[in-house]
């Protein structure tokens, strides 16, 4: 436990002391305040439209405003993942100081947890920012904030569940930019899945739907805790670092 | 402290450790000698349990490294051919960081931290970026993160390698100052380092041990014969290459005479003598007698491939005949 947390403090003080932490803050700070302008933005026109024709104001903003904001988040999300993983394995194996940290008494699940907690923090921080945004609603309107709830837990899920994916990936090469390509294609086919298997009902389509990212997300959006999902993302997680694992021990064999 | 047995790594296509076996007293410091490739950093490397041996064991205080890596860990310090720093961390951060992640509790770090900066002579860049330090500094504080938990065993790869004349001097300095608490193997291809640092030395060769001694029992066995340079000229006229070499390899007491090169109808010669034989005085009458100029002559220092041709010739294979 002790180990997990040291090895995740050096990684947060390698995020925050490059321009990544703070690049990747504002990147998401803009595209997600633009979508929150946009989809606030519609609301209102409608809200004015149906006022209007004598319907009242009879809109949801949980409806209209949160859940197309939380399904653009999981979207600009797939690119975030890649630069947040790539650097964690491959930039300790190009400048070596993977000796360091492979020959210090900690297990090598130790040092892949602390490595994937401090990736999902940082994303959490930067989650935190389109939270500001959703707080925004609560000084003009009265949103549910349990589907809010649910829906960043919906994020926190995927989020881990592509980060354990980035983090496997970053450990089988010592180049940042092949590891966090290779990550982006990974994610970006997880989202498609989602597409192809629209038009197909064979046994495949459904094995792709679900795995796809997308197809899982949806109901924490509504705001619908589902056991069944969260279980999908769970599993991701695990199976990620479990396949980080094995490519730690397998790069001692071959170093 | 250790002890190596039939050690084998394979890689995918080469071996690069072939079976080699030594032990190292408590408090001793050794050098592990041999030419670029010969298998230095992968023995370390599998001392370290940076990699696992392909066959044979290897146990450092009495642990080994397959059954109980975590307990080998704890008892090393390891500097690797270039130290694992951190660019964006200051020296402090770093050592601190290394030393909560080698076991020593968050009470006691800050302390030892400030003793290792006082032992290796970096407590003046305490603040720097690692990033901003010169490659002696850079060196330095790549032991101060191998000595931070006081460990029994102190493995260093190549830990002068790309220094200067007098970093390499203060870098010897230090790792002699901190013999008397740690058993330390440090790898090199130079022969004077072990000369001068070291008190055993370990010689391996192509992943094969070649010899396992005390450093004066070998350079007394490696004393007994000479390589002299050599370079003949003609008085007048053109000389052949082939005359010169079978002059001197008549010279009584020559084992070897190896061409080297002819410039300007000069021809350089090395030529090493039988074990007790002192042949410069003879070779320069042989040349003078024949008529022609001895433009230069002089002994040189055995070279570390030549260490190789006589300890392999010597022991008869070699391998074989490493206990110490
Ligand atoms: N990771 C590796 N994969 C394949 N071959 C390697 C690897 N590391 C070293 N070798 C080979 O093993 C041999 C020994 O290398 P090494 O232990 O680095 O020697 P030294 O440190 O004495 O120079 C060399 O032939 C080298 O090419
Ligand atoms: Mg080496």
């Amino acid at each position: 436990m002790k180990n997990i947390w040291i090895i995740c403090r050096k990684e947060l003080r390698s995020y925050f002391a490059s321009p990544i932490a703070y690049g990747l803050m504002a990147f998401f700070a803009a595209i997600a305040g633009y979508f929150f302008y946009v989809a606030t933005a519609i609301f209102v026109t409608r809200g004015l439209e149906s006022q209007m024709m004598g319907r009242g104001f009879p809109m949801d903003v949980n409806e209209w405003v949160v859940r197309p904001v939380l399904m653009n988040i999981s979207v600009i999300g797939l690119f975030l993942i890649p630069m947040i993983t790539m650097r964690l394995f491959a930039e300790e194996k190009r400048s070596g100081t993977i000796e360091l940290l492979a020959t210090s008494p900690v297990r090598d699940s130790e040092i892949i947890l602390g490595k994937w907690l401090a990736a999902l923090i940082l994303y959490t921080c930067i989650l935190a920012i389109s939270a500001l945004n959703i707080a925004l609603l609560f000084l003009y309107g009265k949103p549910d904030w349990r589907p809010i709830l649910v829906g960043y837990l919906g994020l926190l899920l995927q989020g881990g569940a592509l980060l354990a994916i980035g983090t496997f990936i970053s450990t089988t090469t010592r180049n940042q930019i092949i590891a966090g390509t290779a990550t982006f294609a990974a994610c970006l086919l997880l989202w498609v899945f989602d597409w192809i298997t629209a038009y197909e009902t064979t046994t495949w389509a459904k094995v792709m739907s679900y795995l796809s990212v997308v197809t899982h997300f949806e109901p924490f959006a509504k705001g619908v805790l589902d056991s069944k999902h969260a279980i999908y993302y769970l599993s991701v997680i695990f199976f990620g670092l479990f396949l980080t694992a094995r490519s730690m021990e397998s790069l001692r064999w071959r170093a | 402290m250790i002890k190596v047995e039939s050690l084998t790594k394979r890689y995918a296509r080469t071996v690069a450790v072939d079976g080699i076996s030594f032990e190292v007293e408590k408090g001793r410091i050794v050098g592990f000698l041999g030419p670029n490739g010969a298998g230095k950093t992968t023995t370390m490397r599998v001392l370290t349990c940076f990699m696992p041996p392909t066959s044979g064991t290897a146990r450092v205080a009495g642990f080994d490294v397959l059954q109980q890596p975590l307990e080998v860990k704890k008892r090393i310090g390891y500097l690797p051919e270039s130290p694992p720093l951190y660019p964006e961390m200051e020296v402090v951060e770093y050592l601190r960081f290394v030393g909560r992640l080698k076991g020593i509790p968050k009470s006691a770090v800050d302390r030892r931290v400030d003793e290792v900066c006082e032992r290796c002579a970096i407590t003046d860049v305490r603040t720097r970026l690692l990033s901003k330090l010169s490659r002696g500094y850079r060196q330095r504080v790549g032991l101060a993160q191998a000595i931070i938990h006081n460990p029994d065993v102190l493995i260093l790869d190549e830990p002068t390698a790309g220094l200067d004349p007098k970093q390499i001097n203060e870098t010897r300095r230090l790792i002699k100052s901190l013999a008397g608490d740690h058993t330390i193997i440090l790898s090199t291809h130079i022969l004077p380092e072990v000369e001068q640092t070291c008190e055993q030395v370990i010689i391996i060769d192509k992943g094969k041990l070649v010899a396992t001694d005390t450093v004066e029992n070998l350079t007394h066995r490696l004393r007994g014969s000479e390589t002299v340079a050599v370079e003949v000229a003609p008085r007048d006229g053109a000389l052949e290459t082939a005359e010169v070499q079978r002059r001197l390899e008549q010279v009584p007491g020559v084992s070897r005479v190896i061409f080297k090169e002819t410039r300007d109808n000069r021809h350089r010669f090395e030529v090493e003598s039988l074990e007790g034989r002192s042949v410069r005085g003879a070779l320069a009458r042989s040349v003078v007698e024949a008529g022609w100029d001895l433009v230069e002559l002089h002994a040189t220092a055995l070279s570390l491939e030549q260490i190789f041709l006589q300890l392999t010739a010597s022991e008869d294979g070699g391998a074989a005949g490493g206990k110490p």
